[in-house]
Protein backbone atom coordinates (compact mmCIF):
# COMPACT_ATOMS: atom_id res chain seq x y z
CA UNK A 1 0.00 0.00 0.00
CA UNK A 2 1.29 3.41 -0.94
CA UNK A 3 1.92 6.20 1.51
CA UNK A 4 -1.28 8.33 1.71
CA UNK A 5 0.90 11.44 1.65
CA UNK A 6 2.25 10.37 -1.75
CA UNK A 7 -1.26 9.82 -3.09
CA UNK A 8 -2.39 13.18 -1.74
CA UNK A 9 0.61 14.94 -3.29
CA UNK A 10 0.04 13.21 -6.60
CA UNK A 11 -3.63 14.26 -6.70
CA UNK A 12 -2.68 17.81 -5.81
CA UNK A 13 -0.08 18.07 -8.57
CA UNK A 14 -2.31 16.46 -11.18
CA UNK A 15 -5.23 18.68 -10.23
CA UNK A 16 -3.10 21.79 -10.46
CA UNK A 17 -1.52 20.70 -13.75
CA UNK A 18 -4.83 19.97 -15.44
CA UNK A 19 -6.22 23.29 -14.19
CA UNK A 20 -3.28 25.06 -15.83
CA UNK A 21 -3.71 23.02 -19.01
CA UNK A 22 -7.43 23.84 -19.06
CA UNK A 23 -6.50 27.51 -18.76
CA UNK A 24 -4.16 27.05 -21.73
CA UNK A 25 -6.74 25.55 -24.06
CA UNK A 26 -9.68 27.64 -22.79
CA UNK A 27 -9.33 30.41 -25.42
CA UNK A 28 -9.32 27.87 -28.25
CA UNK A 29 -12.27 25.97 -26.84
CA UNK A 30 -14.29 29.18 -26.63
CA UNK A 31 -13.41 30.70 -30.01
CA UNK A 32 -14.64 27.71 -32.01
CA UNK A 33 -18.32 27.75 -30.92
CA UNK A 34 -18.42 31.56 -31.05
CA UNK A 35 -17.41 31.47 -34.71
CA UNK A 36 -20.58 29.50 -35.47
CA UNK A 37 -22.88 31.97 -33.70
CA UNK A 38 -26.16 32.98 -35.31
CA UNK A 39 -25.91 36.43 -33.70
CA UNK A 40 -24.38 39.56 -35.20
CA UNK A 41 -22.12 40.18 -32.25
CA UNK A 42 -19.61 38.03 -30.41
CA UNK A 43 -21.53 35.45 -28.41
CA UNK A 44 -22.17 31.75 -28.15
CA UNK A 45 -24.77 30.45 -30.64
CA UNK A 46 -28.28 31.09 -29.26
CA UNK A 47 -30.73 29.13 -31.39
CA UNK A 48 -28.86 27.69 -34.28
CA UNK A 49 -25.40 27.18 -35.61
CA UNK A 50 -24.63 29.45 -38.50
CA UNK A 51 -21.87 29.78 -41.05
CA UNK A 52 -22.58 33.45 -41.72
CA UNK A 53 -19.28 34.66 -40.30
CA UNK A 54 -17.34 32.24 -42.45
CA UNK A 55 -19.38 33.44 -45.41
CA UNK A 56 -18.47 37.02 -44.48
CA UNK A 57 -14.80 36.07 -44.54
CA UNK A 58 -14.98 34.45 -47.96
CA UNK A 59 -17.12 37.24 -49.42
CA UNK A 60 -15.19 40.24 -48.20
CA UNK A 61 -12.27 41.21 -50.34
CA UNK A 62 -10.33 42.79 -47.48
CA UNK A 63 -10.05 39.44 -45.70
CA UNK A 64 -9.22 37.45 -48.80
CA UNK A 65 -6.62 39.98 -49.97
CA UNK A 66 -5.06 40.02 -46.53
CA UNK A 67 -4.87 36.22 -46.49
CA UNK A 68 -3.28 36.22 -49.93
CA UNK A 69 -0.71 38.83 -48.85
CA UNK A 70 0.15 36.77 -45.79
CA UNK A 71 0.51 33.59 -47.82
CA UNK A 72 2.77 35.29 -50.38
CA UNK A 73 4.96 36.88 -47.72
CA UNK A 74 5.16 33.86 -45.44
CA UNK A 75 5.98 31.48 -48.31
CA UNK A 76 8.72 33.71 -49.71
CA UNK A 77 10.21 34.46 -46.29
CA UNK A 78 10.16 30.74 -45.41
CA UNK A 79 11.94 29.80 -48.64
CA UNK A 80 14.61 32.44 -48.17
CA UNK A 81 15.12 31.73 -44.49
CA UNK A 82 15.34 27.97 -45.06
CA UNK A 83 17.85 28.26 -47.92
CA UNK A 84 20.08 30.86 -46.25
CA UNK A 85 19.77 29.36 -42.77
CA UNK A 86 20.45 25.79 -43.87
CA UNK A 87 23.48 26.62 -46.01
CA UNK A 88 24.94 28.74 -43.27
CA UNK A 89 24.38 26.12 -40.58
CA UNK A 90 25.95 23.42 -42.75
CA UNK A 91 28.97 25.68 -43.36
CA UNK A 92 29.42 26.44 -39.67
CA UNK A 93 28.94 22.82 -38.70
CA UNK A 94 31.47 21.56 -41.24
CA UNK A 95 34.11 24.18 -40.43
CA UNK A 96 33.65 23.58 -36.70
CA UNK A 97 36.08 26.33 -35.74
CA UNK A 98 35.56 28.85 -32.97
CA UNK A 99 34.91 31.55 -35.52
CA UNK A 100 32.28 29.42 -37.25
CA UNK A 101 30.58 28.72 -33.93
CA UNK A 102 30.63 32.44 -33.12
CA UNK A 103 29.05 33.14 -36.50
CA UNK A 104 26.29 30.65 -35.80
CA UNK A 105 25.64 32.29 -32.44
CA UNK A 106 25.60 35.69 -34.10
CA UNK A 107 22.77 34.56 -36.38
CA UNK A 108 20.65 33.83 -33.30
CA UNK A 109 20.66 37.47 -32.17
CA UNK A 110 17.14 38.28 -33.50
CA UNK A 111 15.66 35.84 -30.97
CA UNK A 112 16.58 38.02 -28.01
CA UNK A 113 16.13 41.50 -29.51
CA UNK A 114 12.65 42.74 -28.53
CA UNK A 115 10.40 42.91 -31.59
CA UNK A 116 9.52 46.54 -30.99
CA UNK A 117 13.21 47.47 -31.18
CA UNK A 118 13.60 45.55 -34.44
CA UNK A 119 10.49 47.19 -35.82
CA UNK A 120 11.78 50.67 -35.02
CA UNK A 121 15.21 49.91 -36.48
CA UNK A 122 13.89 48.38 -39.69
CA UNK A 123 11.34 51.16 -40.17
CA UNK A 124 14.07 53.77 -40.13
CA UNK A 125 16.30 51.85 -42.53
CA UNK A 126 13.48 50.73 -44.83
CA UNK A 127 12.59 54.41 -45.35
CA UNK A 128 16.15 55.15 -46.45
CA UNK A 129 16.07 52.18 -48.79
CA UNK A 130 12.60 53.15 -50.01
CA UNK A 131 11.19 49.67 -49.41
CA UNK A 132 8.64 50.69 -46.82
CA UNK A 133 5.18 49.21 -47.47
CA UNK A 134 6.47 46.83 -50.16
CA UNK A 135 6.45 43.06 -50.42
CA UNK A 136 10.25 43.04 -50.73
CA UNK A 137 10.64 44.97 -47.48
CA UNK A 138 8.20 42.80 -45.55
CA UNK A 139 9.64 39.53 -46.89
CA UNK A 140 13.16 40.67 -46.03
CA UNK A 141 12.15 41.62 -42.49
CA UNK A 142 10.43 38.29 -41.90
CA UNK A 143 13.36 36.36 -43.39
CA UNK A 144 15.73 38.00 -40.92
CA UNK A 145 13.68 37.06 -37.87
CA UNK A 146 12.97 33.53 -39.14
CA UNK A 147 16.59 32.54 -39.94
CA UNK A 148 17.55 31.86 -36.27
CA UNK A 149 14.81 29.25 -35.88
CA UNK A 150 15.97 27.45 -39.03
CA UNK A 151 19.54 27.56 -37.69
CA UNK A 152 18.38 25.98 -34.41
CA UNK A 153 16.36 23.14 -35.93
CA UNK A 154 18.95 22.36 -38.60
CA UNK A 155 21.77 22.37 -36.02
CA UNK A 156 19.82 19.86 -33.93
CA UNK A 157 19.50 17.60 -36.96
CA UNK A 158 23.17 17.95 -37.89
CA UNK A 159 24.18 16.90 -34.39
CA UNK A 160 22.92 13.43 -35.30
CA UNK A 161 24.54 13.35 -38.72
CA UNK A 162 27.67 11.28 -39.16
CA UNK A 163 30.39 13.52 -40.54
CA UNK A 164 32.12 10.51 -42.14
CA UNK A 165 29.27 10.20 -44.64
CA UNK A 166 30.17 13.62 -45.92
CA UNK A 167 33.86 12.73 -46.13
CA UNK A 168 33.01 9.52 -47.95
CA UNK A 169 31.01 11.46 -50.54
CA UNK A 170 33.89 13.85 -51.08
CA UNK A 171 36.40 11.03 -51.38
CA UNK A 172 34.21 9.48 -54.03
CA UNK A 173 34.61 12.70 -55.99
CA UNK A 174 31.45 14.67 -55.17
CA UNK A 175 31.76 18.47 -55.27
CA UNK A 176 30.77 20.60 -52.28
CA UNK A 177 27.36 21.39 -53.71
CA UNK A 178 26.76 17.81 -54.77
CA UNK A 179 27.64 16.61 -51.28
CA UNK A 180 25.23 19.06 -49.74
CA UNK A 181 22.43 18.29 -52.15
CA UNK A 182 22.76 14.53 -52.30
CA UNK A 183 24.17 13.54 -48.92
CA UNK A 184 23.68 16.17 -46.23
CA UNK A 185 20.30 17.67 -47.08
CA UNK A 186 18.47 14.32 -47.43
CA UNK A 187 19.76 13.24 -44.01
CA UNK A 188 18.75 16.42 -42.22
CA UNK A 189 15.42 16.86 -43.99
CA UNK A 190 13.37 16.56 -40.76
CA UNK A 191 15.30 19.48 -39.25
CA UNK A 192 14.86 21.55 -42.38
CA UNK A 193 11.13 20.83 -42.48
CA UNK A 194 10.74 21.70 -38.79
CA UNK A 195 12.63 24.93 -39.46
CA UNK A 196 10.36 25.68 -42.40
CA UNK A 197 7.25 25.18 -40.27
CA UNK A 198 8.72 27.47 -37.63
CA UNK A 199 9.63 30.12 -40.20
CA UNK A 200 6.21 29.98 -41.83
CA UNK A 201 4.39 30.28 -38.52
CA UNK A 202 6.53 33.20 -37.45
CA UNK A 203 6.00 35.14 -40.64
CA UNK A 204 2.31 34.27 -40.92
CA UNK A 205 1.68 35.50 -37.39
CA UNK A 206 4.06 38.48 -37.31
CA UNK A 207 2.34 41.76 -36.45
CA UNK A 208 4.70 44.18 -34.70
CA UNK A 209 7.09 44.80 -37.61
CA UNK A 210 4.20 44.80 -40.05
CA UNK A 211 2.52 47.58 -38.05
CA UNK A 212 5.63 49.70 -38.57
CA UNK A 213 6.91 48.86 -42.04
CA UNK A 214 3.65 48.57 -43.98
CA UNK A 215 0.72 50.89 -44.46
CA UNK A 216 -1.79 50.44 -47.29
CA UNK A 217 -0.10 48.57 -50.06
CA UNK A 218 0.83 45.50 -48.04
CA UNK A 219 -1.94 44.38 -45.69
CA UNK A 220 -1.40 41.05 -43.99
CA UNK A 221 -3.93 38.90 -42.15
CA UNK A 222 -2.53 39.67 -38.67
CA UNK A 223 -2.87 43.37 -39.44
CA UNK A 224 -6.55 42.90 -40.41
CA UNK A 225 -7.14 40.96 -37.20
CA UNK A 226 -5.35 43.67 -35.23
CA UNK A 227 -7.59 46.33 -36.82
CA UNK A 228 -10.64 44.20 -36.13
CA UNK A 229 -9.75 43.85 -32.45
CA UNK A 230 -9.01 47.57 -32.15
CA UNK A 231 -12.23 49.07 -33.56
CA UNK A 232 -15.13 46.74 -32.88
CA UNK A 233 -14.97 43.07 -32.16
CA UNK A 234 -16.33 41.75 -35.44
CA UNK A 235 -17.44 38.07 -35.21
CA UNK A 236 -15.65 37.49 -38.54
CA UNK A 237 -12.44 37.48 -36.47
CA UNK A 238 -13.79 34.47 -34.58
CA UNK A 239 -14.17 32.58 -37.85
CA UNK A 240 -10.67 33.60 -38.95
CA UNK A 241 -9.36 32.58 -35.53
CA UNK A 242 -11.05 29.18 -35.81
CA UNK A 243 -9.48 28.61 -39.21
CA UNK A 244 -6.08 29.59 -37.79
CA UNK A 245 -6.58 27.13 -34.93
CA UNK A 246 -7.31 24.41 -37.49
CA UNK A 247 -4.19 25.40 -39.44
CA UNK A 248 -2.05 25.32 -36.28
CA UNK A 249 -3.44 21.90 -35.43
CA UNK A 250 -2.53 20.66 -38.91
CA UNK A 251 0.99 22.11 -38.72
CA UNK A 252 1.53 20.71 -35.22
CA UNK A 253 0.43 17.23 -36.27
CA UNK A 254 2.72 17.43 -39.32
CA UNK A 255 5.62 18.44 -37.11
CA UNK A 256 4.95 15.65 -34.60
CA UNK A 257 4.71 13.19 -37.50
CA UNK A 258 8.08 14.35 -38.88
CA UNK A 259 9.70 13.93 -35.47
CA UNK A 260 8.09 10.54 -35.01
CA UNK A 261 9.56 9.38 -38.31
CA UNK A 262 12.97 10.71 -37.45
CA UNK A 263 12.84 8.95 -34.11
CA UNK A 264 11.88 5.63 -35.65
CA UNK A 265 14.67 6.02 -38.20
CA UNK A 266 17.18 6.69 -35.46
CA UNK A 267 15.82 4.02 -33.16
CA UNK A 268 18.74 1.72 -33.96
CA UNK A 269 20.38 2.32 -30.60
CA UNK A 270 21.09 6.01 -31.01
CA UNK A 271 19.18 8.23 -28.61
CA UNK A 272 17.74 11.33 -30.16
CA UNK A 273 16.49 14.19 -28.17
CA UNK A 274 15.31 16.92 -30.51
CA UNK A 275 14.23 20.41 -29.68
CA UNK A 276 11.42 20.62 -27.17
CA UNK B 1 40.59 20.42 -44.44
CA UNK B 2 42.52 22.29 -47.09
CA UNK B 3 42.30 26.00 -47.61
CA UNK B 4 40.18 26.10 -50.76
CA UNK B 5 37.63 23.80 -49.15
CA UNK B 6 37.54 26.08 -46.14
CA UNK B 7 36.80 29.01 -48.40
CA UNK B 8 33.99 27.15 -50.05
CA UNK B 9 32.31 26.59 -46.69
CA UNK B 10 32.70 30.23 -45.80
CA UNK B 11 30.92 31.02 -49.08
CA UNK B 12 27.93 29.05 -47.80
CA UNK B 13 27.92 31.06 -44.62
CA UNK B 14 28.42 34.45 -46.26
CA UNK B 15 24.94 35.22 -47.70
CA UNK B 16 23.08 34.84 -44.40
CA UNK B 17 25.74 36.72 -42.46
CA UNK B 18 25.91 39.58 -44.95
CA UNK B 19 22.14 39.87 -45.00
CA UNK B 20 22.12 40.04 -41.19
CA UNK B 21 24.92 42.59 -41.03
CA UNK B 22 23.47 44.95 -43.63
CA UNK B 23 19.75 44.69 -42.98
CA UNK B 24 19.66 43.89 -39.28
CA UNK B 25 22.76 44.84 -37.34
CA UNK B 26 23.26 48.11 -39.19
CA UNK B 27 19.69 49.36 -38.51
CA UNK B 28 20.02 48.33 -34.86
CA UNK B 29 23.28 50.26 -34.58
CA UNK B 30 21.50 53.19 -36.15
CA UNK B 31 18.92 53.09 -33.35
CA UNK B 32 21.68 53.17 -30.74
CA UNK B 33 23.39 55.99 -32.64
CA UNK B 34 20.21 58.06 -32.96
CA UNK B 35 19.60 57.75 -29.24
CA UNK B 36 22.73 59.83 -28.58
CA UNK B 37 22.57 62.18 -31.57
CA UNK B 38 18.93 63.11 -32.02
CA UNK B 39 18.31 66.04 -31.80
CA UNK B 40 21.77 66.94 -30.46
CA UNK B 41 24.85 64.92 -29.68
CA UNK B 42 25.10 63.74 -26.09
CA UNK B 43 23.25 61.85 -23.42
CA UNK B 44 20.37 64.35 -23.19
CA UNK B 45 17.79 61.73 -24.16
CA UNK B 46 19.00 59.41 -21.44
CA UNK B 47 18.55 62.17 -18.87
CA UNK B 48 14.80 61.61 -19.27
CA UNK B 49 15.25 58.12 -17.87
CA UNK B 50 16.32 59.70 -14.60
CA UNK B 51 14.30 62.88 -14.65
CA UNK B 52 10.86 62.18 -16.08
CA UNK B 53 8.40 60.64 -13.60
CA UNK B 54 6.28 59.35 -16.50
CA UNK B 55 9.13 57.18 -17.75
CA UNK B 56 9.87 56.00 -14.21
CA UNK B 57 6.26 54.93 -13.90
CA UNK B 58 6.32 53.06 -17.23
CA UNK B 59 9.51 51.19 -16.35
CA UNK B 60 8.12 50.37 -12.95
CA UNK B 61 4.87 49.04 -14.50
CA UNK B 62 6.90 46.99 -16.98
CA UNK B 63 9.13 45.41 -14.39
CA UNK B 64 6.28 44.77 -11.96
CA UNK B 65 4.19 43.03 -14.64
CA UNK B 66 7.22 41.04 -15.82
CA UNK B 67 8.06 39.83 -12.31
CA UNK B 68 4.46 38.86 -11.51
CA UNK B 69 4.08 37.13 -14.90
CA UNK B 70 7.36 35.26 -14.49
CA UNK B 71 6.52 34.10 -10.97
CA UNK B 72 3.04 32.82 -11.86
CA UNK B 73 4.18 31.27 -15.15
CA UNK B 74 7.14 29.40 -13.69
CA UNK B 75 5.18 27.99 -10.74
CA UNK B 76 2.26 26.91 -12.96
CA UNK B 77 4.66 25.59 -15.61
CA UNK B 78 6.56 23.62 -12.97
CA UNK B 79 3.36 21.95 -11.85
CA UNK B 80 2.54 20.91 -15.42
CA UNK B 81 6.05 19.63 -16.10
CA UNK B 82 6.13 17.74 -12.80
CA UNK B 83 2.76 16.17 -13.54
CA UNK B 84 4.04 15.12 -16.95
CA UNK B 85 6.77 13.12 -15.22
CA UNK B 86 4.23 11.44 -12.91
CA UNK B 87 1.64 10.24 -15.39
CA UNK B 88 1.66 7.43 -17.93
CA UNK B 89 2.62 7.67 -21.57
CA UNK B 90 -0.87 8.37 -22.89
CA UNK B 91 -1.79 11.12 -20.46
CA UNK B 92 1.63 12.69 -21.00
CA UNK B 93 1.06 12.83 -24.75
CA UNK B 94 -2.19 14.68 -24.19
CA UNK B 95 -0.56 17.14 -21.80
CA UNK B 96 2.28 17.78 -24.20
CA UNK B 97 -0.21 18.23 -26.99
CA UNK B 98 -2.06 20.98 -25.06
CA UNK B 99 1.24 22.75 -24.37
CA UNK B 100 2.48 22.56 -27.95
CA UNK B 101 -0.85 23.64 -29.42
CA UNK B 102 -0.80 26.73 -27.21
CA UNK B 103 2.83 27.34 -28.14
CA UNK B 104 2.16 27.31 -31.87
CA UNK B 105 -1.16 29.17 -31.86
CA UNK B 106 -1.18 32.72 -33.19
CA UNK B 107 -0.56 35.25 -30.44
CA UNK B 108 -3.21 37.51 -31.97
CA UNK B 109 -5.81 34.75 -31.89
CA UNK B 110 -5.01 34.17 -28.24
CA UNK B 111 -5.21 37.85 -27.36
CA UNK B 112 -8.50 38.13 -29.26
CA UNK B 113 -9.94 35.16 -27.39
CA UNK B 114 -8.95 36.67 -24.07
CA UNK B 115 -10.53 40.02 -24.88
CA UNK B 116 -13.69 38.19 -25.81
CA UNK B 117 -13.67 36.25 -22.56
CA UNK B 118 -12.61 38.98 -20.18
CA UNK B 119 -14.34 42.16 -21.32
CA UNK B 120 -17.22 43.58 -19.27
CA UNK B 121 -19.88 41.96 -21.46
CA UNK B 122 -17.60 38.96 -22.05
CA UNK B 123 -18.31 35.35 -21.29
CA UNK B 124 -16.62 35.16 -17.90
CA UNK B 125 -18.55 38.11 -16.52
CA UNK B 126 -21.84 36.96 -18.05
CA UNK B 127 -21.28 33.45 -16.76
CA UNK B 128 -20.45 34.58 -13.24
CA UNK B 129 -23.47 36.88 -13.16
CA UNK B 130 -25.79 34.13 -14.40
CA UNK B 131 -24.80 31.75 -11.65
CA UNK B 132 -25.17 34.63 -9.19
CA UNK B 133 -21.59 34.81 -7.94
CA UNK B 134 -21.32 38.50 -8.78
CA UNK B 135 -23.85 41.25 -9.34
CA UNK B 136 -21.74 43.77 -11.18
CA UNK B 137 -19.36 42.80 -13.95
CA UNK B 138 -15.74 42.81 -12.73
CA UNK B 139 -13.16 44.74 -14.71
CA UNK B 140 -10.83 42.17 -16.20
CA UNK B 141 -9.42 43.96 -19.22
CA UNK B 142 -7.78 47.31 -19.67
CA UNK B 143 -6.05 46.74 -16.35
CA UNK B 144 -3.10 44.80 -15.02
CA UNK B 145 -5.13 41.67 -14.28
CA UNK B 146 -6.01 41.30 -17.96
CA UNK B 147 -2.45 41.95 -19.10
CA UNK B 148 -1.03 39.41 -16.66
CA UNK B 149 -3.62 36.76 -17.64
CA UNK B 150 -2.79 37.20 -21.32
CA UNK B 151 0.96 37.23 -20.74
CA UNK B 152 0.95 34.18 -18.47
CA UNK B 153 -1.03 32.38 -21.14
CA UNK B 154 1.49 33.32 -23.82
CA UNK B 155 4.53 32.43 -21.71
CA UNK B 156 3.37 29.11 -20.19
CA UNK B 157 4.75 26.85 -22.94
CA UNK B 158 8.09 28.66 -22.65
CA UNK B 159 8.21 27.61 -19.00
CA UNK B 160 6.83 24.08 -19.28
CA UNK B 161 9.14 22.93 -22.08
CA UNK B 162 12.57 23.72 -20.54
CA UNK B 163 11.51 22.55 -17.06
CA UNK B 164 10.17 19.30 -18.47
CA UNK B 165 13.22 18.74 -20.63
CA UNK B 166 15.43 19.15 -17.55
CA UNK B 167 13.24 16.85 -15.43
CA UNK B 168 13.55 14.01 -17.94
CA UNK B 169 17.25 13.90 -17.00
CA UNK B 170 16.63 13.46 -13.27
CA UNK B 171 17.29 9.96 -12.00
CA UNK B 172 14.09 8.80 -10.26
CA UNK B 173 16.07 6.32 -8.13
CA UNK B 174 17.49 9.22 -6.11
CA UNK B 175 14.01 9.92 -4.80
CA UNK B 176 13.42 6.27 -3.96
CA UNK B 177 16.73 6.27 -2.11
CA UNK B 178 15.74 9.33 -0.08
CA UNK B 179 12.38 7.77 0.78
CA UNK B 180 14.11 4.53 1.72
CA UNK B 181 16.35 6.45 4.09
CA UNK B 182 13.26 7.76 5.84
CA UNK B 183 12.63 11.18 4.27
CA UNK B 184 8.98 12.23 3.98
CA UNK B 185 7.58 12.73 0.45
CA UNK B 186 7.68 16.49 0.89
CA UNK B 187 11.23 16.51 2.25
CA UNK B 188 12.31 14.32 -0.65
CA UNK B 189 10.82 16.79 -3.08
CA UNK B 190 12.29 19.82 -1.34
CA UNK B 191 15.75 18.45 -0.65
CA UNK B 192 16.34 16.26 -3.71
CA UNK B 193 13.98 16.94 -6.58
CA UNK B 194 13.72 20.72 -6.40
CA UNK B 195 17.49 21.36 -6.36
CA UNK B 196 17.98 18.93 -9.24
CA UNK B 197 15.35 20.70 -11.32
CA UNK B 198 16.89 24.11 -10.70
CA UNK B 199 18.58 24.42 -14.13
CA UNK B 200 15.18 23.97 -15.77
CA UNK B 201 13.63 26.59 -13.49
CA UNK B 202 16.39 29.07 -14.26
CA UNK B 203 16.01 28.47 -17.98
CA UNK B 204 12.27 29.07 -17.70
CA UNK B 205 12.79 32.26 -15.67
CA UNK B 206 15.19 33.63 -18.28
CA UNK B 207 12.96 32.84 -21.24
CA UNK B 208 9.81 34.18 -19.64
CA UNK B 209 11.37 37.29 -18.17
CA UNK B 210 13.31 38.27 -21.28
CA UNK B 211 10.35 37.78 -23.60
CA UNK B 212 8.03 39.58 -21.17
CA UNK B 213 10.27 42.66 -21.00
CA UNK B 214 9.84 43.50 -24.65
CA UNK B 215 6.40 42.00 -25.17
CA UNK B 216 4.16 44.20 -27.23
CA UNK B 217 1.05 42.54 -28.64
CA UNK B 218 -0.77 41.11 -25.64
CA UNK B 219 -0.17 44.10 -23.32
CA UNK B 220 -1.25 46.46 -26.09
CA UNK B 221 -4.50 44.58 -26.72
CA UNK B 222 -5.44 43.57 -23.18
CA UNK B 223 -4.08 46.73 -21.59
CA UNK B 224 -6.25 48.77 -23.95
CA UNK B 225 -3.98 51.81 -23.76
CA UNK B 226 -4.38 52.10 -20.00
CA UNK B 227 -1.59 49.80 -18.97
CA UNK B 228 1.40 51.16 -20.82
CA UNK B 229 4.50 49.02 -20.81
CA UNK B 230 7.77 50.13 -22.28
CA UNK B 231 7.16 48.57 -25.74
CA UNK B 232 3.84 50.32 -26.07
CA UNK B 233 5.37 53.61 -25.02
CA UNK B 234 8.08 53.25 -27.66
CA UNK B 235 5.33 52.98 -30.25
CA UNK B 236 3.53 56.01 -28.81
CA UNK B 237 6.63 58.19 -28.72
CA UNK B 238 7.43 57.23 -32.28
CA UNK B 239 3.99 57.21 -33.86
CA UNK B 240 2.16 59.93 -32.04
CA UNK B 241 4.80 62.40 -31.06
CA UNK B 242 7.42 61.52 -33.72
CA UNK B 243 10.18 61.97 -31.20
CA UNK B 244 12.93 59.84 -32.65
CA UNK B 245 15.40 60.76 -29.95
CA UNK B 246 13.08 59.57 -27.21
CA UNK B 247 11.87 56.49 -29.08
CA UNK B 248 15.40 55.31 -29.89
CA UNK B 249 16.58 56.05 -26.34
CA UNK B 250 13.76 53.91 -24.90
CA UNK B 251 14.43 51.17 -27.46
CA UNK B 252 18.12 51.20 -26.60
CA UNK B 253 17.45 51.05 -22.88
CA UNK B 254 15.03 48.15 -23.43
CA UNK B 255 17.76 46.37 -25.37
CA UNK B 256 20.25 47.08 -22.56
CA UNK B 257 17.78 45.75 -19.99
CA UNK B 258 17.46 42.50 -21.96
CA UNK B 259 21.24 42.19 -22.32
CA UNK B 260 21.73 42.91 -18.63
CA UNK B 261 19.23 40.23 -17.63
CA UNK B 262 20.97 37.73 -19.91
CA UNK B 263 24.40 38.72 -18.62
CA UNK B 264 23.31 38.17 -15.03
CA UNK B 265 21.83 34.76 -15.78
CA UNK B 266 24.71 33.69 -18.04
CA UNK B 267 26.68 33.11 -14.86
CA UNK B 268 24.32 30.34 -13.74
CA UNK B 269 23.41 28.54 -16.96
CA UNK B 270 24.53 27.99 -20.52
CA UNK B 271 22.43 30.54 -22.38
CA UNK B 272 22.78 28.79 -25.71
CA UNK B 273 21.21 25.72 -24.21
CA UNK B 274 18.36 27.81 -22.83
CA UNK B 275 17.54 29.16 -26.28
CA UNK B 276 17.72 25.67 -27.77
CA UNK B 277 20.88 26.33 -29.74
CA UNK B 278 22.85 23.47 -28.29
Amino acid sequence: MKDPRVIFGRCLVLGLAWTVLAFMVLPMVIVVPVSFTDQYFLSLPKEDLSLQHYQAFFEKEIWLDATLDSVIIATSATLLAVILGTLCTIGCWRLATNLAEATRTFLLVPIIVPTIVQALALYRFWIDLDIIDTYVGTILAHTLVAIPYVVITVSASLANFDVRLEQAARNLGASTLQTIRMVIVPSIRPGILSGALFAFTISFDEIVMVLFITSRNVYTLPKRIWDGIQDHLDPTIASVATMLIALTLALLLTDLWIRQRRRSRLSSGRSDRGQP
Amino acid sequence: MNLSLRWRYWLLIAPAVLLMLVFYIFPLTQVLWLSVTEPTFGLDNYRELIERPLIHRIWWTTIRICVVTTAITVVAGYAVAYAMRLVGEQQRTWMLFCVLLTFWLSVLVRAFAWVMLLRTEGMINVGLMEIGLIEQPIRLVRNEIGVVIGMVHFMLPLAVLPIYSNMTGIDQRLMSAARGLGASPFTTFREIYLPLSKPGIIAAVILVFVFSLGFFITPAILGGGRIVMISEYIRVSFEETLRWGQATMLASSLLFAVMLTLAIFARFVDLKKVFGAR
